[in-house]
């Protein structure tokens, strides 16, 4: 655990540097965390999260340096012993929603989370129409 | 020369299009015998026959690499191999769509050459809806995507083809999903056809039935190869990620699917006529979503290499023009065409109408889901909605769905009672039960593996009841199609669930001679060679890996540099057992010398792939077993008129 901690502290305190191609990736971009059930944790959030430099590629399976700083990110954030939920806030809260394959309900994505209760209601409305008038 | 020959043909095409829509809009409206009648299935045939000159023409320019042809200069090399030459005909815009209405235009002429069974008036209709519909892509075609088109000076060398395309599994994607989405052309002129002449009679059914089922075969195969595609290519070892493409060839399955079950109520019972017509309309409808999601570049997507704004407006005007135009049709007619012969809640049509609209809800959604990103990015706000959206909201609906198909086959057509099929339902509900509790609680997997785990397994079972207590021999060929098919859906549900809950992934760093563990695996590193490609140079691992201990298998992922266009692709390298799939793929070799390993053990990961090829062969079982029923039908049919005209001879 303090092995982690001192890695996100280094991090923090590494002289910023300029994202290129050429440079080695970040260390936990194509390392496992040592504990599964946090490794497990991350797999499963960074699966939910975009590659914002590729089309329609989670961070997860992206090979583009920007997802591998990000996996980075998210490693060392839940082996500080951050949860996912928050982990996820902090990357929304700087790259907007856009970052994240999980809508939360907000003025502009209601509707989709109200649109599949209407369809459940729908479904149900043509099921009774259809199947009950029949059975006289 | 080829070019102006293949663009004329096209031209050629076009105009019998108009041709073909005109006289068979005007033989529905002339007198019975009127000879207008008589010119809309050659146009038909004509026009599917210079539709496939042009597009053989634009094969021989890929073969020969001809680079004072536009197209392809941009898509094409020298250096490529020749099969990927030729895929490079369709892998870009302008040749996929002429690919579209070549196929197109050769359904309609396969449609006038075979199909009798349908009154004239019924049959001009339809080849004229088809003719209208081929006429609008031809349109699109000539106007805004000329693929014979010169460059004022012929290019030295052709820019290449993306590097993650020159791969046999995509070569034959393309093709085999336009069969699918053209399939749904022919279905969707059918149903306006029938509408136009108020006919929607169980012939009709019949005779759309096989284009149905000839489609949906085709999408499914062409779903199950992107799929494969994107698990081996990309490097990542995930299948499906409800990226839009991938949705827009979901959406027109999902319709597909229901339209197939609901034709053959249609076929068999003459029931849920109105529901037929309505999902031939909505499952064309997905074909131009799709088209025109993957084709006007309004997505950012590793499958959408077109960008083009001009060309999202003419497909999606075309998209209005079609599907408005059907369904106005539709509301003017749907009143006037009565719904059918009336059914039990608890039969066979009961189970249909169900999952009919459980498919419908999940279509649906991943409509939604696809297309409301888009609309918020309109007004610049910027959401994603992906696997943590899809497969919970489209689980409500596919469980019930899944439930209700390992019952529905067996219940009988028309009125059935639960209790008679209480043995079979108690096995079912006994098998999803145990699985439930037993992966639940022992094995602890996450709820939605977990009903996938358990609706597979009862499915899997449920699937072969429709067979019991009945002679295996004299089982229709339909029947086993069916049978297939549903087993096909709890295998590659059994994959997706299995793959979902049990996979396990390891990252490595190690030097050659070093050994590292994924799962049951022990893999070691034992060198890393450079190689080199007709295109291409590589970086290639050599890996021995070894499944508990047992004889160990060689692996050679690659790590591949294109030079035309450069470009690094990384190539997996799968070691298949029977129960799962080892995934290994080399990446970058870090400063202290060390090479990177992405190893996964994924357990039944192929129960997904041959799941969906079961579902495929299923199809085409029930296809062929209709066309030899088809067939034998129409010999007795002519034998019985032969032996009256005999006996009128007699007498």
């Amino acid at each position: 655990m303090m092995r982690f901690i001192f890695v996100a502290l280094a991090l923090l305190f590494a002289p910023p540097l300029a994202a290129q191609d050429t440079m080695p990736p970040a260390p936990f971009a194509y390392r496992q965390l040592d504990d599964p059930a946090q490794e497990a944790a991350a797999q499963e959030l960074m699966e939910t999260l975009r590659c914002l430099k590729c089309q329609s590629q989670s961070i997860a399976d992206s090979d583009a340096p920007m997802a591998g700083d990000m996996r980075h990110q998210v490693r060392i954030r839940i082996a500080a012993g951050e949860a996912p939920e928050d982990v996820r806030a902090w990357l929304t809260s700087r790259y907007g929603d856009y970052v994240s394959y999980k809508p939360e309900v907000s003025a502009v994505t209601w509707p989709l989370f109200a649109i599949p209760g209407l369809l459940i209601i729908l479904a149900g409305a043509v099921l009774f129409g259809r199947l009950r008038k029949r059975s006289a | 020369m080829i070019a102006e020959l293949g663009h004329a043909a096209l031209w050629l095409a076009a105009a019998l299009a108009a041709l073909q829509m005109a006289s068979g809009f005007l033989a529905l409206r002339a007198a019975e015998g009127s000879e207008i009648a008589a010119l809309v299935r050659p146009s038909a045939i004509v026009q599917g026959a210079l539709a496939s000159f042009s597009f053989a023409m634009l094969l021989w320019l890929f073969a020969v690499t001809d680079l004072s042809v536009k197209l392809v200069a941009a898509n094409s090399h020298s250096l490529k191999p020749l099969v990927f030459k030729l895929s490079g005909t369709w892998g870009n815009h302008e040749g996929s769509m002429l690919l579209w209405v070549t196929v197109m235009s050769l359904a309609g002429a396969l449609i006038a050459l075979i199909e009798r069974r349908l009154p004239d008036r019924t049959m001009n209709a339809t080849l004229g809806a088809q003719g209208l519909v081929a006429l609008g892509f031809y349109a699109f075609l000539i106007l805004s995507s000329n693929p014979f088109e010169r460059l004022p000076v012929p290019a030295p060398e052709g820019l290449g083809l993306n590097p993650l395309l020159q791969d046999i599994g995509l070569a034959f994607h393309p093709p085999t999903l336009y069969m699918g989405y053209v399939g749904l052309s022919v279905a969707f002129s059918f149903a306006v056809g029938a509408l136009l002449t108020r006919q929607v009679t169980p012939d009709f059914a019949s005779a759309m039935r096989p284009w149905v089922l000839g489609a949906w075969v085709f999408l499914t195969l062409g779903i199950v190869a992107g799929s494969y595609w994107a698990y081996y290519e990309l490097g990542w070892g995930g299948w499906w990620f409800w990226d839009p493409v991938e949705n827009a060839s979901l959406m027109p399955w999902l319709a597909a699917t229901a339209l197939l079950h609901s034709t053959s109520v249609l076929a068999s019972r003459d029931a849920l006529r109105v529901w037929t017509i309505m999902l031939g309309v909505v499952a064309f409808s997905m074909s131009m979503v799709g088209t025109f999601l993957v084709r006007s570049g309004i997505l950012t997507s590793v499958h959408a290499f077109a960008v083009d704004p001009e060309r999202g407006t003419f497909i999606l005007i075309l998209l209005g023009l079609f599907i408005g135009g059907a369904l106005l049709l539709f509301a003017l007619r749907a009143n006037t065409i009565s719904e059918g012969q009336r059914f039990n809640a608890t039969s066979r049509e009961g189970a249909l109408v169900f999952n009919n609209v459980m498919l419908s809800a999940i279509l649906a959604i991943v409509l939604l889901g696809t297309l409301y990103p888009l609309l918020t990015e309109a007004f610049d706000v910027r959401v994603s909605v992906g696997p943590p959206y899809f497969n919970p909201v489209g689980a409500i609906f596919a469980v019930p769905m899944f439930a209700i198909m390992a019952i529905g086959p067996l219940l009988r057509w028309r009125q059935d009672r639960v209790e008679r099929i209480r043995p079979e339902l108690s096995l079912f509900a006994a098998l999803v039960l145990v699985a439930l509790i037993g992966f639940g609680i022992v094995a602890n997997v996450a709820i939605l593996p977990l009903l996938g785990l358990a609706l597979g397994i009862g499915l899997a079972v449920a699937s072969f009841l429709p067979l019991r207590g009945r002679s295996l021999k004299r089982v229709p060929l339909a029947t086993w199609g069916m049978v297939v098919a549903h087993f096909g859906i709890a295998v590659a549900l059994l994959g997706m669930a299995s793959e979902s809950a049990f996979s396990r992934e390891k990252l490595a760093a190690i030097e050659p001679g070093q050994t590292t563990q994924v799962g049951p695996w022990s893999v070691t590193l034992s060198d890393v060679v450079p190689v080199a490609g007709p295109n291409w140079t590589a970086l290639e691992g050599r890996l021995s890996a070894s499944y508990d201990g047992s004889e160990p298998v060689a692996l050679t992922p690659q790590s591949r540099r294109f030079w035309a266009p450069p470009q690094q692709t990384t190539e997996s390298a799968l070691s298949t057992r029977w129960n799962g799939q080892l995934y290994a793929v080399i990446g970058d070799r870090s400063p202290d010398g060390r090479w990177q390993l992405r190893l996964w053990w994924k357990p039944f990961v192929t129960l997904i792939w041959y799941g969906g090829l079961l579902v495929a062969l299923g199809g085409a079982l029930a296809l062929v077993g209709r066309v030899i029923t088809d067939v034998r039908r129409r010999r007795i049919a002519a034998r019985i008129v032969e032996r009256r005209s005999d006996r009128e001879a007699l007498a």
